[in-house]
């Protein structure tokens, strides 16, 4: 294993919006693989964590049991935890059916809703399919989080400046059009 | 008129007699950070944004008059401290989603959160459930977006002279409530002050949000008080 290190990443309840935000620091990516070896992550396909891990970011907060999960597993394999955009910070889009009760939302979307086909007449209830929380929670509800970078997507320029800040332990000074929260 | 001399952050300024820190401060070039304070609207004092520390006491700078020789703190650590708790809780309490809201960029609530690099609240959310009210023709009320300035109250009252808003209940149980079934049976018109009044995504005009592109927006470049701070600057 090199000695440079190691960063993962990861989406649970999220878009990919901020993913696409990381590869949006466009050449600097080739410095950053300089700095970083990638572990677990979409952007490599690893399933699995390798090693030990400086940093770890997530995308998105909890909605089910298996966000619980690899958070969980995040945070036990990374030095840094970091919450990347809304989602992760305040649920987003996905804590939009925080005050409505789960079994409201799931009768809604697979039985009452107009243009459903379903036959069954049930809610889908697969052992494979993770179960649903009782409402989304952001990250920093279900582990301690360390660093936030706000926005949706946050822009690559703060992502930039988060990860060199973290990598190289001297912080980069904050810019005023570099925290946004859309 | 006689004025009156008093100092904010070390620095020696005058005041008209009898007039407020706040409006005292942003004539001497000092931005005091404010929500429910308005241009045209008498102070409220319920925000308490703009808290600071006078003569040893906390006062709200809206309200609280300048007297000869006060010393006011603004910019201190303390006061900051107190400032940021206030902007978390606003952002907790309510149900404040800047991804999908057509203020964004315009509110003052956000812009006041970016002047102070919050990256996020310190409190957990409490996601409540409130109500919207998309009854009226040209105007919608969301209250999960309402964080009780009362600016449109004062602004029906005083600038449009209906009444169509007030707050009902106390504690956290207070909320907005219209002067009618629901804002289509009130004598509201898109046109009201009361609708341009609001700093936070709650009441909007309906069919004109994201009008101004990302970028363009009036606090994407430049962070809210810099107009005060550094006038005629762009």
């Amino acid at each position: 294993m090199s000695s440079k290190a190691r960063i993962a990443t990861v989406s649970l309840a999220g878009c990919f919006g901020c993913h696409m935000s990381i590869l949006d620091i466009d050449q600097r990516i080739l410095q950053l693989a300089d700095l970083v070896e990638f572990d677990r992550s979409p952007i490599n396909d690893y399933k699995d964590f390798q090693g030990r891990c400086a940093v770890g970011i997530v995308e998105g907060g909890c909605c089910n049991e298996e966000n619980v999960h690899v958070l969980e597993r995040f945070r036990r394999q990374c030095d840094v935890l970091v919450s990347l955009g809304d989602c992760a910070i305040n649920g987003g889009i996905p804590a939009m059916r925080n005050n409505i009760p789960l079994r409201e939302c799931l009768e809604d979307a697979y039985l009452k809703s107009p243009g459903v086909y379903n036959p069954a007449g049930t809610v889908p209830n697969d052992p494979e399919l993770p179960l649903l929380l009782n409402r989304l929670y952001p990250c920093h509800e279900v582990v301690r989080i360390d660093h936030f970078i706000p926005g949706c997507p946050p822009p690559a320029d703060a992502i930039w400046d988060a990860l060199v800040g973290l990598l190289t332990g001297k912080p980069v000074a904050p810019v005023y059009n570099r925290l946004k929260y859309d | 008129m006689s004025r009156v001399t008093f100092t904010i952050d070390g620095k020696t300024a005058t005041a008209e007699q009898g007039q407020t820190i706040l409006k005292a401060a942003e004539a001497a070039g000092v931005y005091i950070p404010r929500l429910c304070a308005c241009k045209d609207l008498v102070p409220h004092g319920s925000c308490r944004v703009c808290s600071v520390r006078v003569n040893g006491r906390i006062q709200a700078a809206c309200v609280q008059i300048v007297t000869e020789g006060a010393i006011v703190e603004n910019e201190s650590d303390e006061i900051r401290e107190y400032r940021r708790n206030i902007i978390d809780m606003l952002f907790v309490e309510g149900n404040h989603f800047c991804m999908f809201c057509e203020k964004s960029g315009h509110c003052e609530l956000q812009a006041l959160a970016y002047r102070f690099g919050i990256a996020a609240p310190r409190y957990r959310y409490l996601y409540p459930k409130r109500e919207i009210d998309l009854s009226h023709p040209d105007v919608y009320l969301d209250h999960n977006r309402c964080i009780l300035c009362g600016r449109c109250v004062r602004a029906s009252q005083d600038l449009d002279h209906k009444n169509v808003f007030q707050f009902v209940e106390r504690g956290c149980r207070k909320r907005l409530q219209v002067d009618g079934e629901a804002l289509a049976a009130t004598d509201l018109r898109v046109t009201d002050e009361a609708v341009a009044s609001c700093p936070v995504g709650a009441l909007m005009r309906k069919r004109v949000g994201y009008a101004v592109p990302v970028g363009r927006r009036p606090y994407d470049e430049i962070p809210i008080g810099k107009d005060i701070e550094s006038p005629g600057e762009e």
